[in-house]
Formats: C-alpha cells, structure tokens, sequence
C-alpha cells in the first residue's frame, strides 16, 4: 500500500491496464504530454505515440473517432480535457454512443471510458466548474463512475476499462491532490456498489464525488455533537446501490442527499423517489436534498462560495432534518 | 476472357447492383404506402450508381458508415436483403432484431457500421474506424458516404481536418444531389463548395458524374488502391439527383417538374442499360436481370409481411452489461 494523490492513482490505474490490455489507447488534446492534469504523464514514453494520441481541439472527433476505433476492435480512453468541453460533442456521445449497441440490435460493443474531471475547481467561473453527471444517468446505455478517493477512482477505472460498456468517468478534479492508501496491484471495485464511510444511526446521508471529503467533515462534526450518521458515498450513479441506500434509511428514517450539482432535477431527486417508492412515505420522518441554488457557478470567490456546498451547510441541514 | 469481356463483366455488376437498390426500394415504397412498413423511409431512388461504383471496389473487411439514405449502400457492400427487408418491416429477422428499422441500418458482418439518423453523424465514426484499423495494423479501408447537406456540419470539417492531420485510410463519399432534405443546398452554402472546403484541409477532393456508374466506378478504384497504398484520405464528389422526395411522404411537389423530368432522362439506371445495349448486351438480358432484382425483393416483402414480431422482451435486452435494466421482467 502507498499513499498517493488521486490523481497519481487515476494515472497508475490507467498505466495498469494498459499494460495489460494493448488494445486500450488514449485519445484527447495534450494528452501526449501528460494530459491537463498529469494524469498520462510518462505514457508516451511508456506507450508511444500510437497508443497516446494528442488530438485537434474538436471534441467531435475526439468523441466519434472514439466510437468508431471501438467499433473496429480497439478500447479507447476518450479524454475530454474538462468535463464542460462534453457539450460540444453531445451528439456524438447521446445520438451515436450511447445508442449504437441496442439501435443495432446488439451487433456493437462500444467499449470506451470517457474521462471528463468535473466540477468547481480554482475559480474557474461558468464553462469550467458545472457539475451535469444527473444529466447521463437520463440516457440508457451509459455508466456513470463518480469517485470521490484515490482507491476508489482507481479501483474504478479498472474496473471501467474491462466494461465492454460506455463508461463516463467523472475525475472529481477539485480532490486530484487528495492523498489515499492504494493497493501496488489494483483490482477493479464493481460498479453499482456504495462505500459505507461512516456507521450511524440518526440519519442517512447519501453522496458522491468532489463534495465527499466535506460531508465527511461535516459527519465528523455532527458526531461531536451526538448526531451519527450512516454515510453512504454511492461511487456510481448508473448503476447505484439502491439496496444500500433504502436499507440505511429503513433504519435511520432520516435522508439527506448532498451533491454539489444544483439541487433542482439533481440525481439527489432520483434516489430520495426511489426510497419513497421503496419503503412508503410514512417510512420516513424527515427528507431533504442539500446541492447549489439554481444558479450558474460565478468567479469571484465570495460568489462562489456563497453557493457552492460546504461542510457547515452540511451540518445545518442535518441538525434541522433530526430536530424535524 | 478479353479485357473488353471483363469491362463488360464490370458494367454488369453495376448494372445489376443497381437494379436490386432500384428494386428494392421501390418495393419498399410500395410497402410503406400500403400501411405495411411503419416510420419514415428515405430512398435514394436516382443515386444507385455511387453506391454500386464505390462498393464494387471495397473488400469484405473494408468498412463503410452511411447517412439516413442508406439502402443503397448496405446493399452494395454486400447486407443480407431478407435482413434489410424485415429490419424495415420491424420483424425479429431483421439485421437490428427491429430496434433501428430503415435509419439505423447496420450489417457489422459484412463491414456496414450503420446507416445514421444524424447528417454528418457518421464522418468522426468512419475517421475513427480508420484510425482503428491502422492502428491495428489492417490494410482495410473505410468508405464514408454523406451527401451535399453535411458538408455545412461541424463534423465535416473536424473530420476533414482530423483524417489527413493523420494520414488515415478514408474514402470520402459526398453525395451531392443538390437539396439538404427540403432547401437547395446552394442557397445555403457559402463559398465554392465541397472540393475547395476538402482541398482546404489537405484532402485530394476527384470530381465525379455520379449517374455515371462507369465513371464512379474507375475514379473509386483509383482512389481506393491509393488510399490503401497509404496515400491518405480523398474526397469523392459525386454529382446526382434526388428523384423522389425527402421522405416517404414527401411527393416533392415543390420541384420545378423541368428539372425532374431532365434527371429522369438522367437516371444511372436507363444510361448504363443505353451503353450495355450499345456494347452489344441484349435488352432481354437486362430486362431478366431487373426482373430477377424485382423478383427478389417481392420475394423478400412477402417473406417480411408473414414473418414474425420480436418478442417484446427483446426491447430490454442489448441496452447495457452494467446494472439491471429498469422495468425488466
């Protein structure tokens, strides 16, 4: 075991299974000198320019020519640089993607990862920060990865690199210097399956991704002041660890959700219906979904963190939803 | 056999490769109208010789994507006609088990990536297919057909830009038939047009007579051995004619009828039955090889007609490996 950044395990999972597979190769801009963040960085001297393609600026292209390598047999890791540029390749993702293997009755494996870091990171203002991963859990075909720990992310990313499915894999960018214990030889953690990283009692809190080490502080906290929380960090989001999640709440009858996503038709929407649909109304004795107001991330730090989720912001809505 | 007997054999296969898309897609036509093919179907009726000059110079393993007019093309590289037929009728036989129908045709078995409901959709598809292949070390090339509407997306000129930025083994195909779906395409294209766009990114563009299937045909084997050769991507522009409409239930009355009635004389199908006529093949001949073409395709829409639904249980299969699919029984 040694303790390094999640940044350091994304790029050692990668390196990894590239190793072990040859047919998995990496396409995006600047990829070929480290990528944005360093997490290609000595790949090309390792795998050579054929396998660590740096790319135009068309995500078009990065996304379709992705798909198109996949459908002859090769295993791309499509990396988009920041998650937001992801727009500018939506048909190619949403139309052709994520439709190909069912349009055409099961003739197609897309086998591609597609690397989007996301959300607010260094005051990057509107276009660099958004956090849309509810948006992709609408569109069958596709999975959704959204780790928030060095293992996990690499784990993960084993994991998404064996899938003969399209997997999204959300790099939490804000947490890449966040250190961790990860195993010399990683295996791959199976998607659908929550990390339980607090046992409570009080109530349930359900979240994932960059926002994760604040809802720990924040259960830390609570702890202090005699509220235990069941902490749930659900990892994926399609699939996701239904059965976790109403079981914790059919013990606790408390839920929060937190994500740093804005609220309003956040994936928090999803999971607090599907444990009303599961366990009945009368189950649960309080219910809240804690995420940003419906409002584009601003610049200036006071803005930002005047809307952004926090560890404190945790702690309120948690002591109101036990006093509720 | 002589070499005037192989140009003959040669003129043939076009011909006939051309009758079965004429046929087909007429029988399919006639489906539609009579209530038996559901969704919309858009046929290439006046265009076959592109289809039939490109793909007789394609090896098996040579892949091709098409657009939403794409009959043609997956007949010509060689799909299963009953497969087709019944993927339109939305039967369990079809190639896509009825989950695409006539704008997501696809017939990976024989190197056809899919027919796409998107313009341009299929031009990163076809880079990246080639830039697969190469990678893998295959001398296998892709065909990548769009028409004239494309050429204003986004995706061409990514794509463009993208295969000679790496030499990729590409044949792109524009077929340009003058209207992007209802609009002229000159009245909302800026500049020259497709060969200065193609020239403009390093990619060779050859212009062609697209009803003239012999002529397709000897620019396409030329430009194939090259790309192959690893010359790089080039652009074929093949001038058409769109004879029907923009759909099935476009009757084109928008048309100025002069110009309808000119790309009739103009057709691929009655030009190259002129020259084999010409050349000395008999006009029983031709008549038995477009009887032979009908013949198979009402075959297939009587066999389509009484074969069976899919299972409704197929609509939740092949959506993912990962997680369990919701409303599943």
């Amino acid at each position: 075991m040694a303790e390094i950044t999640l940044v350091e395990a994304a790029r050692r999972a990668a390196q990894q299974e590239m190793r072990r597979d040859p047919s998995i190769w990496v396409l995006g801009e600047d990829v070929a000198r480290g990528g944005l963040f360093g997490q290609y960085r000595g790949f090309l001297e390792e795998f050579g320019e054929g396998r660590i393609v740096s790319t135009p600026i068309s995500e078009s292209v990065i996304m379709g020519a992705g798909l198109g390598a996949a459908l002859v047999g090769t295993r791309p890791i499509i990396e988009m640089r920041i998650f937001d540029f992801v727009m500018c390749a939506m048909d190619e993702l949403v139309n052709q993607v994520a439709k190909v293997r069912y349009m055409f009755g099961g003739q197609a494996r897309p086998a591609v990862v597609i690397r989007m870091p996301h959300g607010i990171w260094r005051n990057s203002a509107a276009q660099h920060s958004q956090m849309l991963e509810s948006w992709f859990t609408h569109i069958p075909g596709l999975v959704v990865v959204v780790p928030s720990t060095p293992a996990d992310t690499a784990g993960l990313l084993v994991s998404a690199l064996r899938s003969d499915d399209p997997v999204l894999f959300f790099d939490p960018k804000n947490l890449f210097p966040l250190t961790g214990e990860v195993p010399e030889v990683i295996a791959p953690i199976p998607f659908g399956q929550a990390r339980r990283s607090r046992m409570g009692d009080d109530l349930t809190i359900v979240t994932w991704s960059a926002i994760v080490p604040q809802v720990e502080e924040a259960a830390a906290t609570l702890a202090a002041r005699g509220i235990s929380a069941d902490l749930l960090d659900l990892r994926t989001l399609w699939p996701w660890d239904e059965e976790a999640v109403v079981a914790s709440v059919a013990r606790t009858g408390r839920l929060l959700v937190v994500h740093e996503a804005v609220t309003t038709g956040g994936f928090g929407a999803e999971v607090v219906s599907r444990v009303i649909e599961r366990l009945g109304p009368a189950a649960l004795k309080a219910v809240a979904r804690l995420g940003q107001p419906r409002v584009p991330v601003p610049f200036a730090p006071p803005l930002e963190d005047a809307l952004k989720v926090d560890a404190a912001k945790v702690v309120a809505a948690a002591e109101a939803l036990v006093r509720a | 056999m002589t070499r005037t007997g192989d140009n003959r054999a040669r003129l043939i296969a076009l011909y006939t490769t051309m009758c079965r898309i004429r046929a087909f897609e007429e029988t399919a036509l006639a489906a539609h109208k009579a209530g038996e093919i559901p969704g919309p179907l858009h046929v290439s009726i006046g265009q076959e010789a592109v289809a039939a000059g490109i793909c007789l110079n394609l090896r098996r393993d040579d892949r091709i994507t098409s657009n939403h007019r794409g009959h043609g093309h997956a007949l010509a590289k060689g799909a299963g006609v009953s497969g087709m037929m019944e993927e339109l009728f939305g039967r369990a036989g079809g190639h896509c088990r009825g989950k695409g129908g006539s704008m997501h045709i696809a017939d990976f078995s024989v190197g056809m990536l899919g027919a796409n409901g998107v313009v341009a959709g299929g031009i990163p598809i076809a880079v990246g297919a080639a830039q697969g292949l190469k990678m893998m070390g295959s001398d296998a090339i892709v065909a990548c057909f769009f028409g004239d509407g494309a050429i204003n997306r986004g995706p061409f000129l990514e794509g463009l830009n993208w295969a000679a930025l790496y030499r990729l083994p590409v044949l792109f195909v524009c077929e340009d038939n003058g209207v992007a779906a209802f609009t002229a395409t000159a009245s909302v294209t800026a500049g020259p047009g497709v060969a200065a766009r193609a020239e403009s990114l390093g990619v060779p563009c050859l212009s062609v007579d697209g009803n003239n299937a012999a002529a397709v045909d000897a620019a396409a084997s030329r430009l194939v051995a090259e790309i192959r050769g690893g010359g790089g991507p080039q652009l074929l522009h093949a001038t058409t004619y769109r004879i029907t409409g923009h759909t099935s239930s476009d009757p084109a009355a928008w048309r100025d009828p002069t110009d309808v009635e000119a790309a009739r004389a103009a057709e691929p199908i009655g030009r190259l039955r002129a020259r084999l006529a010409e050349e000395g093949v008999s006009l029983a001949e031709l008549d038995a090889l477009l009887g032979d073409a009908q013949a198979e395709m009402s075959a297939a829409r009587a066999a389509a007609l009484t074969a069976p639904w899919p299972d409704p249980a197929v609509a939740w299969e092949d959506v993912q490996d990962s997680g369990a699919v919701q409303g599943a029984a």
